[in-house]
This record gives structure tokens, sequence and C-alpha cells, in this order.
């Protein structure tokens, strides 16, 4: 039997995951929550990124399942030991991927290592040659030749699985579309076709499209090449920023997680009451918002690591030490963060305990948390909706550049930011390593683009000020 | 006015103080002096006298807040809340963990770090105020439309790709400037053409997108229609109305960085070896010097309300619809 593991940041995230799928079911029957979210699915470029974002998270999700593997038992006792190592589902998915680590560096495609080594030679003599990959390419065994073959028949091979599958579903969505909308299946596949359906079905069917052409491609071509070369110390640099998703995701939604309840909590609390409390929650939030995050996160991740140094202890595994260091990372960002949506919330509140509504319900006799609770916060929801969703992109950006500082994750987990830190002292090398970096910059890029986009949508269909103008 | 900034000034100093009993709390209740001297010393085999030795030799081995030794006014500043945190307040930043005085380092390495950031704000100021208003401009059109777009692309790239990019294709395939590195005279310039570039290209997406929704929202005033309306010429509303009164938050939001551009910046600096602030502080955290650390939180904080104060100054000379109150 495996063994399951929670992480701290697991459980937030699949806590975080079950609010979210909370939401949708509440939301379902509420027309007027509705109808901004269907507003956003209708812009063609707002459907793509969600496709995109989709992904990501699905990666991101999958490799939040942690287990542990069982030993194999000597016989003799009955209890199960489990290995030191902390999988997760996605190694299991990208099967051999972990494990197929070379010496050292190699390019994208290489068979060959990328720097010349000292090789003893059957008879006894030695020569300086790029030695063999033990695995990338190891299938073409002496027949380099073939190798660019091999690459364009994986390449056609995975073509065709695409559209093979984006048929299938294409023709699935049609008929499923169509049960809907009550016309014909061929009526309704031409509607999409021609990009004639309210949600943007033909974008959404193109983006993933070339979505599962890439999965395809590597699925194809990865399980014999290293697509992304390797590393200094020869690990798969595809896999390693496949893993770097789940730690991009997870600073980028465990802060905001972490910061709303306090951010919303005082935020209304200062705007409704005024007075002293008022006073006060402008105090601690000016106060935060003085230091240079930079420095109070470094300065409150140096003490972390004087606490973790000085009891070693309370830590079992190496993952489990580097995922509290995640977490307190978030949290950091999350204190640092908060400042700003507590600004407009107080502000917001301010301006709404005036409202006519508000004061009826003084007058009904509504005890003050209830007002708060049912009065207030529905209507300051689309403020901190748009901030969560624009902080996103930013939380995710930090993290590379706090790992480059020495103050953001763990030295040894996986994360873009220590990619690029890897990678960067390479670049003065000749010839240049560079795909460890063009890696990191891709996956992340890809992210932050299609967050900024879709950040950029919630705010629109939002954010009052531009629905006014629009409606003009 | 005088007045005025004088209670600007006394409404800092209580952000300040929290600043302090924050930094403090973090730096030694959270972890003692003992915890940090052992931490410096290697974890393993640590005698008491070694941490006693350490603590002593950088004033760390007094009481944190009460020293009940001696008498007197002594009894609360022979203590490390005194020392070490009261004293910031007179810019009195002591010595660095590897005995260096704080405050020498401070003063010879703003220069540096003012001599990219200034140039790079004032730089990349013209250069998304012109973006901005070419967009604002051709709201609408196609020119606004992909303005945008790349405006979110060039936001997407991490600061970090900016500068390896910028380093590796200028300074290493085209060889038109050193890769690296920081001189005094008339030298500099050729060591600054680089870092002032990159902070102004990556700095373009988000400015130019951030100016354009100011102009925007001037150009839907009824000011703007009145100007419309009485005949005068598109560039005259666009440089004698809009422009200038979206410079206002403009302007204020520049106000507010300019203190902490002694602070330099983090990354740049530390990507081009250049001996200003930012480099200071990430070499200080890589080697844990505690007391720089707490050095440079104190300053940016001393900058930052500076910044807001300016601010507040300057809204009164820029808009004379704000006053004094």
């Amino acid at each position: 039997m495996i063994k399951p593991v929670i992480l701290w940041t697991d459980g937030l995230l699949f806590l975080l995951t079950a609010l979210v799928v909370v939401f949708i079911l509440y939301a379902r029957g509420k027309p007027h929550i509705r109808q901004p979210w269907a507003r956003i699915f209708r812009g063609r470029i707002a459907a793509a990124s969600v496709v995109v974002l989709s992904a990501f998270v699905l990666v991101g999700l999958l490799d939040s399942i942690h287990y542990r593997l069982p030993l194999a038992s000597n016989g003799n006792s009955s209890e199960t030991h489990y290995a030191v190592e902390v999988l997760s589902v996605l190694d299991a998915v990208t099967g051999t991927l972990r494990t197929r680590e070379e010496k050292s560096y190699s390019a994208p495609f290489a068979t060959t290592l990328y720097v010349k080594e000292t090789v003893d030679q059957p008879d006894g003599t030695q020569v300086r040659i790029y030695p063999r990959l033990q695995f990338g390419g190891a299938h073409l065994g002496d027949d380099l030749a073939y190798k660019s073959t091999d690459i364009m028949m994986r390449s056609g091979v995975s073509l065709l699985e695409t559209l093979l599958a984006g048929a299938l579903i294409t023709l699935s969505l049609a008929w499923l579309l169509s049960l809907r909308h009550g016309c014909t299946a061929r009526d309704m596949l031409r509607r999409i076709l021609a990009g004639r359906t309210d949600v943007p079905w033909r974008v959404i069917l193109i983006t993933l499209g070339v979505l599962l052409f890439l999965i395809f491609l590597v699925a194809n071509l990865a399980s014999v090449y290293h697509v992304l070369g390797t590393d200094k110390v020869g690990k798969d640099v595809l896999y390693l920023s496949l893993k770097s998703i789940r730690t991009g995701l997870m600073i980028g939604t465990l802060t905001t997680l972490v910061m709303l309840p306090f951010a919303i909590f005082m935020g209304i609390v200062a705007g409704y009451a005024r007075g002293w409390i008022d006073d006060v929650v402008q105090y601690v939030y000016t106060t935060l918002n003085s230091i240079p995050h930079v420095l109070l996160i470094a300065a409150s991740i140096l003490m972390l690591q004087v606490y973790v140094a000085n009891n070693p202890e309370l830590f079992e595994t190496t993952l489990e030490r580097s995922d509290i260091r995640l977490l307190f990372l978030c949290i950091i960002l999350g204190i640092t963060s908060w400042t700003g949506l507590c600004r407009l919330l107080r502000g917001e509140s301010l301006k709404l305990r005036e409202a006519e509504y508000i004061q009826a319900a003084v007058s009904f006799g509504v005890s003050h948390g209830r007002i708060m609770t049912r009065h207030i916060l529905p209507n300051v929801m689309h403020i901190v909706l748009i901030t969560v969703v624009l902080d996103f992109s930013g939380l995710v950006l930090a993290e590379a550049v706090l790992s480059y500082v020495g103050v953001g994750v763990d030295p040894s987990m996986n994360s873009w930011g220590n990619m690029i830190n890897g990678a960067r002292l390479e670049m003065a090398r000749e010839p240049v390593v560079w795909w460890s970096l063009l890696s990191a910059f891709l996956f992340m890029f890809t992210l932050v683009l299609a967050a900024n986009l879709f950040s950029d949508a919630v705010r629109d269909a939002f954010d009052p000020r531009t629905t006014d103008q629009q409606r003009d | 006015m005088f007045a005025y900034i004088i209670r600007r000034i006394s409404y800092a100093l209580p952000i300040l103080v929290g600043v302090n009993v924050l930094t403090f709390y973090l730096f030694f209740v959270v972890n003692t002096p003992d915890d940090m001297a052992r931490m410096h010393l290697g974890q393993k085999h640590v005698t008491a006298e070694a941490v006693e030795k350490w603590k002593a030799a950088h004033g760390y081995d007094k009481p944190l807040l009460i020293n009940d030794d001696v008498d007197g006014i002594a009894r609360v500043t022979e203590t490390i809340f005194y020392e070490k945190s009261v004293r910031l307040f007179a810019f009195d930043f002591g010595f660095s963990d590897d005995g260096r005085d704080i405050g020498h380092d401070i003063r010879q390495r703003m220069l540096p770090s003012l001599a990219i950031a200034l140039p790079a704000l004032i730089l990349g100021l013209l250069v998304n105020i012109t973006f901005a208003l070419l967009m604002a401009f051709f709201r609408g059109t196609y020119v606004d439309v992909s303005g945008v777009i790349l405006c979110v692309v060039l936001m997407s790239i991490s600061g970090m790709f900016y500068i390896i990019g910028g380093q590796y294709l200028l300074a290493k395939l085209l060889r038109l400037m050193p890769i690296s590195g920081y001189d005094v005279g008339t030298d500099m310039v050729r060591f600054l053409v680089l870092p002032v570039l990159i902070g102004v290209v990556s700095g373009i997406g988000s400015g130019a997108r951030w100016y354009r929704t100011f102009f925007l929202e001037e150009a839907g005033k009824d000011y703007v229609r009145t100007a419309r309306a009485k005949g005068l010429s598109e560039p005259l509303v666009q440089f004698r109305h809009i422009l200038r009164n979206a410079l206002i938050p403009i302007v204020t939001g520049v106000v507010v960085v300019l203190p902490l551009l002694f602070m330099g910046s983090l990354l740049t600096e530390s990507f081009f070896a250049i001996p200003g602030l930012g480099s200071y502080t990430i070499d200080a955290i890589r080697n844990q010097d505690f007391a720089i650390v707490r050095a440079m939180v104190f300053l940016g904080t001393v900058l930052y309300i500076i910044g807001l104060i300016l601010v507040d100054i300057t809204y009164t000379i820029v808009d004379p619809r704000v006053r004094l109150s």
C-alpha cells in the first residue's frame, strides 16, 4: 500500500479548490452572480486564457497529491517501511521523466553530453569525446543520422493524434450543445466552426488543440529525448519546469487565501465602525506598508532560517522543510500585500455605510455583525475578486525575484526562480547553456500572460466604472 | 506651509516607532541573539563561551529592554533595544556583523544607486507618457488595441529576463557596452547605458498602460468636450487640456518614489555589479548580516515616509483645488 502524504500547502490548495467548487455550485442558481462571469467567458481572449490557465491548474493539482511508496519488506516484520522520497501523481503521469538523469548538461534533443570528457577506451588509451547520453536518444543506437527523421515521424504522429482527439472533442461538444439548444448536431457544428456562438467555442477549441498538440508532442518525444535538455546535475529541464508550476500556483493563490480573511475583516470593520478602530487599523497598515516589502520579506525569511536551523528535529523530510518555508513565504507575502486590499475595502465600507439600504437595515434593528456580513460584504466582493486576480501574476513574478535574492522558496524546491538563478551563471560560459533559462521563461511567460489577460477581463466585467462606460 | 510640514512629520513619528518595534521584535525576540550567534558560528559543537564571545564582540551581550545591573538612566540605555533600535532615529546605524561602519557604507553607496535610478526614472517617464499619449490619441483603433496588447505582453516578462536578455544580446553578442561593472568619472556613462536602458524598457508595459488610463479618464470629462465644442484643434486639446490634467496623478506617483531612488534596485545593481545600496542589501541578505538588514529596513521606511510627505506638498503645488488643511 502506498502512504498518502498531505503537506500543509497541499491541504490549503485543496481547501481553496473546494471553496471554488462550492462557489460555482452556489452561483449556478443566482443569475446576478452568473451574469458578469458569463460576460467574461464571451470574450475571446479571456476564454483562451482560461483554457491555458486550467491546464496549468491541472498540472499543479496533480502535483499536489503526494504519497510515499512502500519499500520492499524483508519478510520478517509485518510493519511496512516507506521510502523517504515523496512522490506526486504528476511524477507517476510523466513516467520515467523523473528518473532518466544524465551526468550533466545536454542540449535539447541531444544525444551526447554538452562538454567533452576523457573516456577510457577498451584498449587502454584515452580519448576526449562528447560521451553519449545514457537515456537521451538511446533508442537510436548507433544510427544517429536517423535522429531528425525520428523526430519528424514522432511529430507527425502527434499531429495525427491531435487531429483525431480534436475532431472527437469538437463532435462531442457539438452534440452536447445541440441537446441543450434544441437544434441538430450538424447545425451546432456549423455554428461552432463559423464562430457564431455566444461562448467563443471556436477559440476555445483552437487553444485546446494547440495545448493537446504540445502534450502529444511532448509525450511522444520526451519518452526518448530530453526535449528541453538537462541541467547541471543531469535532470530533465522539462520535468523541472513542470514541477515548478505547482510552486508558482501556490505562491499566487495561497498568499491570497492567507491574507483574504484578514484584509476583509479589518477593512470592513474599520470602514463600518470608524472611530478608534479605524485609527488603529489605519495605523497598522500604514506601518506595514512603510517598510519596503522586499526587506520585510527578507527579514522574516532570515528569521525563519535561523529558527529552522536551530530546530531541525521538527521537520521529518527535506520536502516538509521546504514546504513549511513555502507556506511561510506565502504568509509573509500575504502580510505585505493585504494592506492595499484593506485600504480599498475600508474606503468602500465608509461609503456603503451611508447608503440608504444600510440605513434602513440599521433602523430595522439589524445587528452590526449581520449588517457587515449580509449587507456590506456581498457588495464589496467585486473589489476582493479584482484584487485577487490582479495580484496573482505579480506574485508569480515576485517568486522569481525573491528566489534570486535568496529569500524565496527553499533552494531544494523546484521553482522557476531557482531555475533562473541556477542558469544565470551559465550565460557566461562558452558555448552558452541557454535551455534552462528559455524553459523557465516560456513557462512563466505563458502563465503570467494568461493570468494578466484573464484579470483584465475580470476587471472589465466586475468593475462598475468600466461597465458604465461600456453602456454609454 | 511650514506648520503643515511640521504636522505631517509629527504624524510620521508613530509609524517610525511602530516599524522600529516590529523590527526589534523580529530580530531580537523571535530569535534571541544566542540563536544568531549559533547560526553565525556554525551549528555543531558551539560552546557557550564562543556564543558569549560572539555576542560581546557584536554588542549583543546586554539585556533586551531593561538592564538591572546599572543604575539611573543607564538602566534603559545600556540595553540592546536602546543601542540597536533607538539610535537609528539619530541615523546612527552602528556596525555591521563583520565590523564595518554601516553609516559610512550607506553614504558611499547612495550615489551609484542614484546614478542609475534617476536617469532610468526620467527617461522612463518620457517614454511612457509618449506611448500612453499615442495610445490615448488613437483610442479604440488598432493602434490602441495592439498597443495595449503589447503592454500586457511586456508586463508578463519577468524583470530578470529583461536584464539577462539585454546583457546577452547587447553586451555579449553585439559587444556594444560592458556586461557589468562600474566606474567613476566620464567612464561611468559606458557602464550606465545598459542598466538604464533595461530599466526603461522593463517599465514600459505597466507604465504606459497605467498612464493611458489616466489620459482616457481625463479625455472623458466635460471640460474636454467643452474644449472640442468651442472648436479647439485636437493637438491643442490633447496637450494643453488632457496632458496637463493627467499629469497630476503621474507627477504625484513619481514624487512618492523619488526618495526611494537612493535605495537602488536590488535586481539591476546585483546583475550589473554596481556598488549601490541595492547590491549592498542583497549581499547583506545573502551573508545573513542582520545589522545591515535592520538598518536598511529603517532607512527604507524613512525614505518612504518622506516620499508620502512630498506627495502631499506636491499636490498643493500642482493642483490648485487642493488646499492645506
